[in-house]
């Protein structure tokens, strides 16, 4: 057996494959993150809240309207991703001038809110929510065994995440957007309801943290702190991908699971903090991170 | 809405003028009772108002009123932070005359506690937190714990895993206090039984939602059993995560700190076949099922688990010792009212008979669950088989070995 | 001598009088929790207040000003000044260290670096042997004060912390008030022209990051011998995160508004304690609010309102 630094080659080639799964989870988190940010300014505290929303409304779903796991996957994005729209046009707007810590403070107040209102109606153990029946079992690669659904969450990470980059990297509709971010007035002058597009905008960050949630149902506890121990390593992801670089938050993503993967297996006490070790590296080393544009 | 600032000084006005139109507070109440738990976090539902309700409960079962007695409960959240439970629990004893502190999960916290409560000569009564350091070189006479703590969970579930032919282990730890003590007791309890422990992974807490990673080292260390040293939220992740990867058919599982809320959470597919210890269980005889039924409908449809059970107990146990020896004498001297309460017997519905050992540790038997298959499972909540009873004599550590320093050899 | 304005002095000598008469009225326990958040909430409010950089990592030189002041006062037992003497040192070491990294970045990025190296703090603390871990430092005796003034009555307890804030709330205002506060000031305004003056900014921030810390690590060490406790929650970023926010309800750069923003957050989080679990929405609601319409805080409104500095 191949042994690397005393571990052996398959079970350290298994640790790298969870790390990348994990990775996917930080990857479409922060990369709704750094949509969000790029087009609004908006540092969004509350996208653990509502990645945990997402994850409460497959239950939901499932509990009061007897609508199962695929389906939620299109229709809980869709129902947060609205709740977001909601909270734009009503709150987040009011804050675009302003500072960035005010967008971070408000958000963070909203979390808190929205975390409250599930724990007092759904208590903080969790809810049931099983893997659907066609995703069940593992398959044996050799090297480890590897359970169907952590593949489909890989599988429909990579799909959404390259997806959202073409959309904002190489449509027309992706243009006008990064248009609208560099110089609003111009464009609006084109005819382009740049207010309405920044609203989308920001459904569309939250409807990607809701699809992350209900990825994450089956196989996290389904409870209202849910969101809050993952925010920490997702806002660390998109510092050091480069503040609202779409690609970096990716790119990021997926090595920062590996990174942690590693950590796990050589000193798993500290895989909570080594991306805080990665982060402060990046900072001092490339100011505005891996992939970010020069001030 | 459109939020103006007039509009929101309004709203702020009229709602600092709510407190003052409350009823006001019992005039003279001759007993207080503090609930101090987790009401907002992660222990919400294993401890939070439903406690407080049992406590409730406790006072109206004894007939406080027809009794002539004047007691009252007030709680608090002390949302595990140990200097808020300082202060809260500082300002109980010297302004609002509160005489006994309950339940106080968190094992830091009920810590921080401990030298308050014996500066002020109160009583404590610990129900929800583990740390067996509480009656052991923490202890204090002004204590009782009341029904569980990590050296009982760990031989109770250890013990009857190594005599099932579970003789080799691998920890999944949470890399904190109360996480390492309850592997390092399972630890030795294992060897002791001529067993091995093949490894553990400390984890970092509360950081770590995924245990995809550890769980693949646990399997392959090519142990038989899985001991997870954790709780809450935790637990039922890792019980989620395990049965993904599918060792809940490779390894038994042994949750050494798990309640029937937390298998509510998981639900009876995954956390099937799971062993755990409980001191209580609410279908465990006519006097728990009675109980449960009179409680049920004033909780947040929350099910009594031990800790909740155990708020009841203890403070039906107060509540007998203060008829017995006068509310005066009682609130006078902690102390002397810990000291009656352990010499008197407990008897109640839903622990049966025990007795107080002298480091305050309440003698309960413990009890080995087996989680039931969803076939088996007839109605709401029907979770457990019961296993192994052992007697809390032989589950709690020795008075020997825990070196209390306030009990003369 | 402390460059206070008419306006100033009487809300000085306002919150004197509180200070004397409050412990007469409310729970003094109590009040020496306002004043330890208070004292943190001025040496945060002097980086952002007056340098203009947002710290997210402050809880780590009050969390370690307060685990090393326990842990002198319980293993070496020195006298209580000594103690808090200690934990600001502590701070200011801290601060220098981790400062002199973080301190070429600005904006966005200082917060994140001081939250990523706090977070480091946190997890050395919870890994160090002397810290004991998740349990803390417990049962510290309060001791000794000058040797003399014995400390474990709630009312001698309560002058010395709010003499310690007083000390430290003038010692900011002094320091704000002085040329090097001047130029700090005038850095924040307009970096490059201060650059191209000849201040070499980077020593300025540093210096003034430096002070900050320290006095956070005597409002920790303050409040470990209070509680007799020293534990994670004083170094973890919630703590962090509740400064920014204690601060911003005061007021951002007011000179009375940490002090006003800690009797507001410390009172809600002890009296919202008995309604459980509705405490963390009503403190969500209550930011939100204060982002939406209040944004220059309780006492920045109230100075606007009479046109006046506070």
């Amino acid at each position: 057996m191949i042994m690397i630094f005393g571990i052996p080659g398959p079970l350290l080639f298994g640790q790298l494959l969870l790390g990348l799964i994990n990775g996917a989870f930080y990857a479409m988190l922060s990369l709704g993150l750094a949509v969000i940010f790029g087009m609004l300014n908006i540092i969004n505290f509350a996208h653990g809240a509502l990645f945990m929303m997402g994850a409460f409304a497959s239950w939901m779903l499932l509990d009061y309207a007897g609508i199962g796991y695929f389906p939620a996957l299109i229709l809980a994005p869709l129902l947060v991703g609205a709740f977001g729209i909601l909270l734009e046009k009503t709150i987040i707007s009011r804050l675009y001038k302003l500072d960035h810590l005010y967008g971070l403070l408000l958000t963070f107040g909203l979390s808190l809110v929205i975390e409250g209102l599930f724990r007092n109606a759904y208590g903080s153990s969790g809810l049931p929510y099983r893997i659907p029946a066609i995703l069940q079992g593992a398959m044996n690669l050799g090297f480890m065994y590897m359970p169907i659904y952590r593949g489909w969450v890989v599988l429909a990470a990579v799909v959404i995440c390259f997806s959202t980059w073409a959309i904002i990297e190489k449509t027309t509709l992706g243009a006008t957007l990064r248009a609208a971010t560099e110089n609003a007035p111009l464009v609006q002058a084109f005819g382009v309801n740049v207010p309405r597009l920044i609203t989308l905008t920001y459904g569309g960050g939250v409807a990607l943290a809701a699809f992350a949630g209900v990825l994450a149902a089956p196989i996290y506890s389904v409870n209202p702190n849910m969101g809050t121990n993952f925010i920490n390593t997702v806002f660390a992801v998109v510092v050091i991908g480069g503040m609202g670089s779409i690609l970096g938050s990716i790119v990021t993503g997926f090595a920062l699971g590996v990174v942690e993967g590693l950590c796990k297996v050589f000193y798993p006490q500290a895989s909570a903090t080594v991306v805080f070790v990665v982060m402060v590296i990046v900072l001092l080393t490339r100011p505005r991170g891996l992939f970010g544009k020069a001030a | 809405m459109n939020l103006t600032r007039r509009s929101a000084l309004t709203t702020a006005a009229a709602a600092t003028t709510l407190p003052l139109i409350r009823p006001a507070r019992a005039q003279g109440a001759a007993i207080k009772i503090g609930v101090m738990n987790d009401q907002s976090g992660p222990y919400t539902n294993t401890t939070g108002v439903t406690s407080v309700i049992c406590a409730k409960q406790a006072l109206e079962d004894f007939g406080v009123s027809t009794k002539g007695m004047n007691v009252e409960i007030i709680s608090a959240d002390h949302q595990n932070k140990p200097d808020l439970a300082v202060s809260i629990a500082r300002q109980w004893f010297d302004r609002d005359g509160v005489d006994v502190l309950l339940d106080v999960p968190t094992s830091s916290v009920a810590l921080a506690l401990q030298s308050v409560v014996r500066e002020k000569n109160k009583v404590y009564l610990n129900v929800g937190a583990a740390s067996s350091a509480l009656t052991g070189s923490q202890c204090s006479p002004n204590f009782i714990h009341w029904v569980y703590d990590t050296y009982m969970l760990s031989r109770s579930t250890g013990g009857a895993m190594v005599k099932a032919g579970g003789d080799s282990w691998y920890f999944l730890t949470a890399d904190y206090a109360f996480g390492k003590q309850l592997a390092s007791d399972t630890s030795d309890l294992v060897r002791k039984a001529g067993g091995k422990v093949m490894g553990s992974a400390l984890y970092p807490f509360p950081e770590t939602t995924d245990f995809s990673s550890f769980l693949v080292q646990a399997q392959a260390s090519g142990a038989k059993v899985l001991g997870l040293a954790n709780a809450g939220g935790d637990t039922v992740n890792s019980i989620k995560q395990a049965a993904e990867f599918g060792l809940n058919k490779s390894m038994k599982i042994a949750a050494l700190l798990m309640f029937i809320n937390d298998v509510h959470a998981l639900g009876l597919d995954v956390a099937q076949g799971l062993s755990l210890t409980e001191s209580f269980y609410w279908d465990l005889n006519e006097g728990t099922r009675a109980f449960t039924k009179r409680i049920l409908p004033k909780t947040p449809k929350n099910y009594p688990n031990s800790i909740h059970a155990g708020c009841y107990s203890a403070t039906l146990h107060y509540l007998k010792t203060v008829a017995d020896m006068g509310a005066a004498e009682a609130k006078k001297d902690g102390v002397a009212t810990i000291n009656r309460m352990k010499a008197m017997p407990v008897e109640d519905d839903l622990f049966g008979k025990s007795k107080i050992r002298e480091d305050g540790r309440n003698m309960i038997p413990a009890f080995l669950f087996e989680v039931k298959k969803p076939s088996e499972s007839k109605g709401p909540w029907d979770y457990y088989n019961l296993k192994v009873t052992t007697s809390g004599e032989d589950v709690y550590r020795s008075l020997a070995d825990g070196h209390c320093s306030f009990i003369k050899a | 001598m402390f460059g206070f304005s008419r306006a100033q002095t009487i809300a000085f000598g306002v919150m004197l009088v509180l200070i004397v008469v409050s412990p007469y009225v409310l729970y003094p326990v109590f009040l020496m929790r306002v004043l330890c958040a208070a004292l943190f909430a001025c040496a945060f409010n002097l980086m952002i207040g007056y340098v203009g950089l947002l710290s997210f990592g402050h809880a780590a030189f009050f969390g370690m000003g307060s685990y090393v002041a326990a842990w002198t006062m319980k293993v070496w037992h020195v006298d209580a000044s000594i103690a808090i003497l200690f934990g600001a040192m502590t701070g200011a070491f801290l601060g220098f260290f981790l400062g002199y990294l973080a301190i070429r970045r600005s904006g966005i990025y200082f917060a994140m670096i001081t939250l990523a190296l706090a977070q480091m703090v946190y997890f050395f603390c919870l890994e160090a042997p002397f810290t004991g871990g998740e349990d803390g430092i417990q049962q510290v005796p309060r001791g000794f004060m000058f040797g003399v003034i014995d400390l474990s009555n709630d009312m001698t307890m309560y002058w010395v912390v709010a003499s310690v804030f007083v000390a430290g709330f003038l010692l900011v205002h002094r320091i704000i008030h002085s040329p090097f506060g001047q130029i700090l000031k005038g850095i924040r305004e307009n970096e490059p022209r201060a650059t191209s003056l000849g201040y070499r900014t980077d020593d300025y921030k540093l210096i003034a990051f430096v002070l900050s810390c320290m006095i956070a690590g005597a409002a920790g060490g303050t409040k470990a011998l209070v509680f007799g406790i020293a534990t994670l929650t004083d170094v973890h970023y919630s703590t962090s995160g509740e400064v920014v926010l204690v601060t911003l309800l005061g007021g951002l750069g007011t000179v009375f508004g940490p002090a006003m923003g800690a009797l507001v957050v410390t009172s809600m989080e002890n009296y919202l304690a008995q309604f459980g679990a509705w405490v963390t929405v009503t403190q969500g609601v209550i930011f939100m609010i204060c982002v939406l319409a209040f944004r220059r805080g309780i006492i920045g409104e109230i100075g606007a309102f009479f046109k006046i500095s506070l």
